[in-house]
């Protein structure tokens, strides 16, 4: 393609629409070079704007797909495959800004706000009306227009679905500037292909969401949290499909081991979780919650799933339904990708899905064949809905050697991923990283489908170029 | 050896809320916790009943019928048995009169139980009324030797060695039994409750000790009118807002700002 770059003239025409927030070169923030996974590499954008409305965005964008200029969206910048990266340099707009909660729709339990918006707010926000957001991805500091563009997850998927699940309509700009809705504010919907859910996981390539229409529900007044310790990962993981064949139905049930439990304790400087059961060391973790009206709703539950647990070898079960110790025990478990993040020089990631009753086999797996490699790994996970959060870690190796190695390890699992029947990425998306092993893993017949996808809504392919099907030197060697 | 621990139930807010005529907290609709400090203290001697299995452990509480939820987190986590001290004729007790029932109460249980308590622990203060008082006013009623701010405890050579804070660091302080000890803060946190425990710790059976089971009590030393403690006036602290905030140039530079501005106010004497 030929891209073009933004010329004096070209700024100027910007200045015009956002006067004073048109930012250039060096005075341009070093954040907007990057988001969490900064091994994908970074870059900085020739211009960056802090956008504010609907119109602003598609101002913008007629002068962008007039000169060909590249544009990369971006919220918060908390994705974790480089999808925020300008790899082509050119424009980037940032919706962070975009933070109003525009309507409230609370006979339909529906939401309309500004793509700014940060989970954390949003699902406080909601809660003041009685109301929930349910996806709960762990970053809450990311925007809803970034979790919508990523289709985010989050642990509480089993019970109430994913992002894709609570989005009822956009108002999206496409790459020309025109304006346009989509989506229903009704129930049902039969009208034509479904552009929404198009959308939604698109990454910034397909258009620009400028305002988003959510479904909400009704918010559950209680919830308990459950702890399964075990002496083994093999007995914790094993147990994980009779919690839903015996249909307890938790919100969430996660596992994690040991090390990055102690390490992240370390991190919030926080001592709650057991670690010992009458002498014995506790080596994995099972953490479940159930959420209900009323506590007689939840107990139930929670009362079989102990039988249940304790039977299927769990040296204990706790019960943690005061709300100063579910904030404890939660703080480190939310605190262990920070805690990742802090203390290694060299991380890499991937997020692949496997069908729950192979988890163990699959953890098994990797790990032996990480005995091949130089870095170390830590993982956890979703155990209830297979989706797991496997890192490769170093702090003495080479950049070069260490992305080389890692590579080779991620095409292993991705492999045996796709063998049982799994997925290359449960929540983080494909974005820069993950395009080779996206490409390997569907075949050249779906690429093909979702790069005339591209097109027909991006001629000029200026929105986020080089993430999701379209490679960086497909586009620079054209 | 016998552990008694003495808890509080107390609203889980920042916030409390006054009744104005009778200057006593208004708990309905405040979810209600066990007071954190007298957590740590249950947590003490669940640590000792650890090292020795034939320590029993007794939970006391005083407060309104609603405080038996504060008793069976108790008998969730570490507590054998409980007793709550409930009758209206303990309302509106000031600290001194708190003491002084309690006091009362853990006699009453030593009779009912056949036993006589070791160690007698409690919270350093609760996060309610904050006065840090009942604590040492119980080993006062008692005439027992007491500790307070102690962090970890260890039964050794017939004493209890009390771990506790001081204002310069810590030290270790012996003490005979019987004893009291009040609990700060450790760098740990109480052990969470395990689920057979938290079940069974539902149907058992809790005991009421009333003004009429203590026998010899002097009913003008209890209750509102029994307080010499009188509330004149309360009111919710203002949370001071603003402060400088130094925003530009490198942090170092910020730091060093900051640093003076300490220095200058005479906040500290000299920052190296």
């Amino acid at each position: 393609m030929a891209y073009n770059q933004v010329t004096t003239e070209i700024i100027a025409m910007m200045e015009k629409v956002v006067p004073g927030r048109v930012v250039v070169g060096n005075d341009v923030n070093p954040d907007y070079s990057r988001d969490e996974m900064p091994i994908y590499g970074t870059r900085m954008p020739a211009v960056s704007i802090d956008v504010l409305t609907t119109e602003e965005v598609s101002q913008i964008m007629k002068i962008c797909y007039e000169h060909s200029i590249p544009v990369t969206t971006r919220g918060a910048g908390t994705g974790l495959v480089g999808g925020a990266v300008p790899v082509l340099g050119g424009v980037v707009l940032c919706t962070a800004r975009m933070t109003k909660i525009i309507s409230w729709d609370l006979e339909q339990f529906g939401v309309v706000v500004q793509p700014g918006v940060l989970i954390q707010d949003l699902k406080g926000a909601a809660l003041q009306h009685g109301l929930s957001y349910p996806p709960d991805p762990g970053q809450k500091l990311g925007t809803i227009g970034g979790n919508v563009s990523t289709n985010a997850g989050g642990m509480r998927a089993i019970k109430y679905g994913t992002t894709k699940d609570y989005v009822r309509g956009m108002t999206v700009v496409l790459s020309d500037g025109e304006i346009l809705d989509i989506g229903a504010n009704v129930a049902k919907t039969s009208m034509g292909y479904n552009l929404t859910q198009l959308f939604t996981g698109s990454e910034g390539t397909l258009g620009i969401i400028t305002e988003l229409k959510l479904k909400l529900i009704k918010a559950p007044k209680f919830d308990v949290s459950v702890i399964a310790p075990f002496e083994d990962l093999d007995t914790a993981l094993r147990c994980v499909p009779g919690i839903f064949t015996n249909t307890f139905r938790p919100t969430a049930v996660e596992f994690f081991e040991r090390e990055i439990l102690l390490l992240s304790e370390k991190f919030v400087g926080k001592e709650v979780w057991p670690k010992e059961v009458e002498g014995k060391q506790v080596q994995a973790y099972l953490l479940l919650i159930f959420d209900g009206d009323s506590m007689d709703e939840i107990e139930p539950h929670t009362e079989r799933i102990t039988d249940f647990l304790l039977e299927a070898g769990a040296m204990d079960v706790m019960i943690v339904d005061t709300p100063g110790q579910k904030k404890e025990i939660w703080d480190v478990r939310s605190a262990f990708l920070d805690c990742i993040f802090e203390t290694h020089k060299l991380f890499d990631e991937n997020d692949v899905v496997v069908p729950i009753n192979r988890i163990a086999e699959f953890v098994q797996f990797f790990s032996k064949e990480a005995d091949k490699y130089d870095f170390d790994i830590t993982y956890l996970g979703h155990a209830g809905d297979g989706n797991l959060h496997i890192f490769g870690v170093s702090d003495d190796m080479e950049e070069a050697e260490f992305k080389r190695q890692i590579h080779l390890w991620m095409v292993a699992m991705y492999d045996r991923a796709k063998e049982m029947g799994g997925e290359l990425t449960g929540e983080h998306g494909i974005g820069y990283g993950k395009i080779p092993y996206f490409e390997k893993y569907v075949g050249p017949r779906n690429i093909e489908l979702h790069k005339g996808i591209k097109r027909v809504f991006d001629p000029k392919l200026i929105l986020n170029p080089g993430k999701v099907c379209f490679r960086l030197e497909d586009l620079v060697n054209s | 050896m016998n552990i008694l621990v003495c808890i509080k139930q107390v609203p889980n807010t920042q916030e409390i809320s006054i009744d104005p005529e009778t200057n006593t907290l208004i708990r309905e609709g405040v979810e209600s916790i066990v007071n954190p400090y007298d957590g740590y203290a249950l947590e003490a001697a669940a640590r000792l009943k650890d090292k020795n299995k034939d320590i029993r452990i007794c939970a006391l509480c005083m407060g309104p019928p609603q405080a038996e939820a504060a008793l069976r987190e108790c008998l969730s986590t570490s507590a054998d048995v409980a007793y709550l001290a409930s009758d209206k004729f303990f309302a509106g007790s000031d600290s001194l009169a708190t003491s002084y029932i309690l006091s009362e109460a853990i006699k009453k249980i030593e009779s009912l139980e056949g036993i006589k308590f070791d160690m007698i622990f409690c919270g350093k203060q609760a996060i309610d009324g904050d006065t840090a008082q009942v604590g040492p006013q119980i080993a006062e009623c008692l005439d027992y030797p007491q500790i307070t701010y102690g962090l970890t405890c260890e039964v050794k050579d017939g004493e209890l060695h009390v771990l506790k804070e001081t204002e310069d660091g810590k030290e270790i302080l012996a003490v005979n039994f019987p004893c009291v000890v009040t609990f700060t803060k450790p760098n740990f946190e109480p052990r969470l409750a395990s689920a057979k425990r938290k079940f069974a710790a539902k149907k058992m059976e809790i005991q009421r000790i009333g003004v009429a089971d203590l026998n010899g009590i002097d009913r003008a030393k209890i209750g509102l009118k029994g307080s010499p403690t009188q509330v004149r006036k309360t009111y919710v602290p203002q949370v001071k807002k603003g402060g400088t905030v130094f925003r530009d140039g490198p942090p170092g530079e910020a730091a060093a700002k900051l640093a003076k501005l300490l220095v200058d106010n005479t906040v500290v004497k000299d920052i190296e």
